[in-house]
């Protein structure tokens, strides 16, 4: 247990101070860049990404994965462009697409649970399908016009003069919230961490393995819907390929963020800073001017690296440390019970 | 009767059966619907029809495939082939446009790049002792970032003829790819079933610490699957833009892994490691090809193929899990008590 809490603080500790370096880099390397205008773009324009990550954590704190997520947001924004275009109510559009989400997510979930299937190929499958019905809809991109809609995507949050934060932001931070509250204080976060950890021993502590391993894909199919209807309410429209490669730049942000991809080991505080240090970096490569856009894409890889060789060594280090006090424990022969339990965990 | 029922059972218990039984249902529905579908035609001294054609534009799946399957077989995955198999392409068509190059060298190249990726995967993995799913995640990530670099985010066309060649060619009137696929396939199976790689490989994805002790360098071995898998994955995105005379860093062999993925588990190699079906994973990987081009033949919109796609491998692993397989077993058993019965 307590080596376990020393990973998850470590890596979260350096994905922040990461975090903290890059802003710093960048505010000496650019004038403009120390503001809080910066800092709240960052905010506006990842915003989808922060409840992505946010979802996806739960399946990868469990062991699995959902690859879906990112298809999912396009095809969301496909069902509440077209459903907008044929007149319907703005508000009963973002119901029926939270609704299509948790379905989704749910027979995944179940594909997964009840088939025994792997979750790679499940959601591979997820992912298919939902890009798949974004062209069964529509070819084209459908620009959305309803004005209640648009009146929503336009509500902003001011903070100041010229400063403020869009919708967007404010259900991302709730939903940051909620995710930190389900991971910590509830069943449900705790059997998460459990069957990620060793989901034998979660099965024999009589732990509900089965319908938790199938809430986590509800759940990380509903945060993708409501990742999708808030980058629908950013980009005001629809399309297939919205939000390409979206997954894998969740998944990155977990693992910056110190989540392992191992399962059972991580704070839903993770993927929240890896999706800023993202973001910073992005910024970082927009400040510059003349870098390319690709070269986001190598520094975040590096920086993925970085992280991936951190928690590696973290791992052999504990191991190590854990075979010398067993080691230390039998040469004293008689082991104290808690010592013992420690070694046992 | 009886002999044919036995005979069925022993198929059955075939991990290939369900790509074969995937296959055979796309060309039974083929007979039926679009019979041009085996028409054969002699033209120019080519070979032309679908079936051909799948072979011919198949064969880039099935050669990455081969290697994903001997990587999953050591129960890892390799995610960055189709970013690989786009920095391959990449590299050589760079070297034909800018410098000038043969065709000959320039393909080597290549094929030196994927070796190079595959090194670089082989080291994470077999050194640093990383999951391979996150490994690959940073090539995956990176590769395509190192083939816009190369390129200047620009698409690279060329009018090389022979480097056209690997793509388009034909020998004898069969299709190159085609030609080379054969080849590979039988490289691999010489490699892996004539020489003890094969066990060894097996070995470490059934359990990698006692294959150690067996005397097996695993180190060595998970670096030469990763090796393979990524020489192929750039041999394959060679053929994809010789085909097409032209690299693009951004859409070259997107989503590559994850149809070579699902050839191999469509095969019967499980996610899990262990045992790996070679003549599997070329059948799952045809399917997906043939699958692709029945759709493509009716006219459907080319974009529905992906929940078409989606729909079957559900299916078809559906099939394959324990759970349909134990139901499936007891209705049969009803049958047969039902008809005691009335006997």
């Amino acid at each position: 247990m307590l080596a376990k809490l020393r990973i998850k603080n470590t890596a979260l500790a350096a994905a922040v101070g990461i975090f903290a370096i890059l802003f710093i880099a960048g505010s000496v390397m650019y004038p403009n860049f120390l503001s809080l205008r910066v800092l709240l773009n960052l905010l506006i324009n990842n915003a989808y990404m922060i409840v992505l990550a946010g979802g996806v954590c739960f399946t990868i704190l469990t062991g699995g994965i959902d690859l879906s997520i990112g298809a999912v947001v396009a095809m969301t924004s496909m069902i509440a462009a077209s459903l907008l275009r044929s007149g319907m109510n703005a508000y009963l559009v973002i119901a029926i697409c939270l609704l299509t989400g948790v379905v989704f997510g749910t027979v995944q979930g179940l594909l997964i649970q009840y088939f025994g299937l792997h979750p790679w190929i499940v959601t591979l499958a997820g992912m298919f399908f939902a890009r798949g019905a974004c062209y069964l809809i529509s070819v084209e991109a459908i620009p959305i016009k309803n004005q209640a809609f648009y009146n929503i995507s336009q509500f902003k949050l001011y903070l100041g003069p010229g400063r403020f934060i869009s919708l967007n932001v404010i259900v991302a931070l709730v939903f940051l919230a909620l995710c930190l509250y389900l991971a910590k204080f509830t069943k449900f976060g705790r059997t998460t961490y459990a069957l990620g950890g060793n989901r034998q021993s979660a099965l024999l502590m009589g732990l509900p393995v089965a319908r938790t391993k199938i809430l986590v894909y509800t759940f990380s199919g509903f945060s993708a819907t409501l990742s999708g209807l808030m980058f629908t309410l950013y980009t005001l429209s629809g399309y297939g390929l919205n939000a390409n490669g979206a997954e894998m730049d969740a998944i990155a942000a977990c693992v910056i963020g110190g989540v392992s991809l191992y399962g059972g080991i991580g704070s839903l505080f993770g993927p929240f800073i890896g999706v800023l240090v993202a973001g910073v970096i992005r910024t970082m490569v927009d400040f510059q001017g003349t870098l390319s856009s690709w070269w986001t894409k190598i520094f975040v890889g590096t920086l993925m690296l970085f992280c991936i060789v951190l928690q590696a060594v973290i791992v052999e280090r504990e191991k190590a440390r854990k075979a010398d006090a067993q080691q230390k424990k039998r040469k004293k022969k008689e082991p104290a019970p808690a010592e013992l339990a420690e070694a046992k965990s | 009767m009886n002999q044919v029922k036995q005979k069925l059972k022993g198929f059955m218990q075939h991990k290939e059966a369900w790509a074969v039984i995937g296959i055979l249902i796309v060309l039974l529905f083929n007979v039926f619907f679009s019979p041009k579908f085996f028409q054969i035609s002699f033209n120019n001294g080519h070979l032309y029809g679908s079936i051909i054609d799948v072979l011919n534009r198949g064969s880039s799946l099935v050669i990455v495939s081969l290697g994903m399957c001997l990587v999953i077989a050591t129960r890892g995955v390799d995610i960055s082939v189709g970013s690989v198999s786009a920095v391959g392409a990449m590299v050589a068509v760079f070297l034909l446009k800018s410098a000038g190059m043969a065709a000959a060298p320039a393909i080597l190249c290549g094929l030196l790049a994927g070796l190079a990726c595959g090194v670089w995967n082989g080291f994470l993995v077999a050194k640093l002792n990383i999951q391979p799913m996150i490994a690959t995640l940073i090539l995956m990530t990176v590769g395509r970032g190192i083939a816009q670099i190369i390129s200047g985010g620009q698409i690279l066309t060329i009018n090389s003829k022979a480097y056209a060649f690997l793509g388009r060619g034909y020998v004898f009137g069969i299709p190159f790819p085609t030609i080379i696929m054969i080849l590979v396939t039988l490289g691999v199976w010489l490699l892996t079933r004539k020489t003890s790689l094969g066990t060894s490989i097996e070995a470490v994805g059934i359990n990698e610490t006692s294959a150690r002790y067996a005397g097996i360098s695993t180190t060595q071995i998970l670096w030469i699957v990763y090796i393979i898998c990524g020489l192929l994955a750039a041999l394959s995105g060679m053929i994809e833009s010789a085909n097409v005379s032209s690299a693009d860093g951004n859409n070259n062999g997107l989503l590559l892994e994850l149809d070579a993925i699902l050839a191999v588990v469509l095969g019967g190699t499980s996610m899990d490691g262990g045992k790996f079906y070679l003549a599997g994973t070329v059948i799952g990987a045809l399917f997906i090809q043939t699958l692709t081009t029945t759709i493509y033949t009716f006219g459907v919109p080319a974009e529905t193929i992906m929940v078409v796609k989606a729909l079957v491998v559900i299916f078809v692993v559906l099939l394959s899990t324990d759970r349909v397989k134990n139901a499936f077993a007891k209705l049969t058993e009803r049958k047969k008590a039902g008809v005691e019965n009335a006997g």
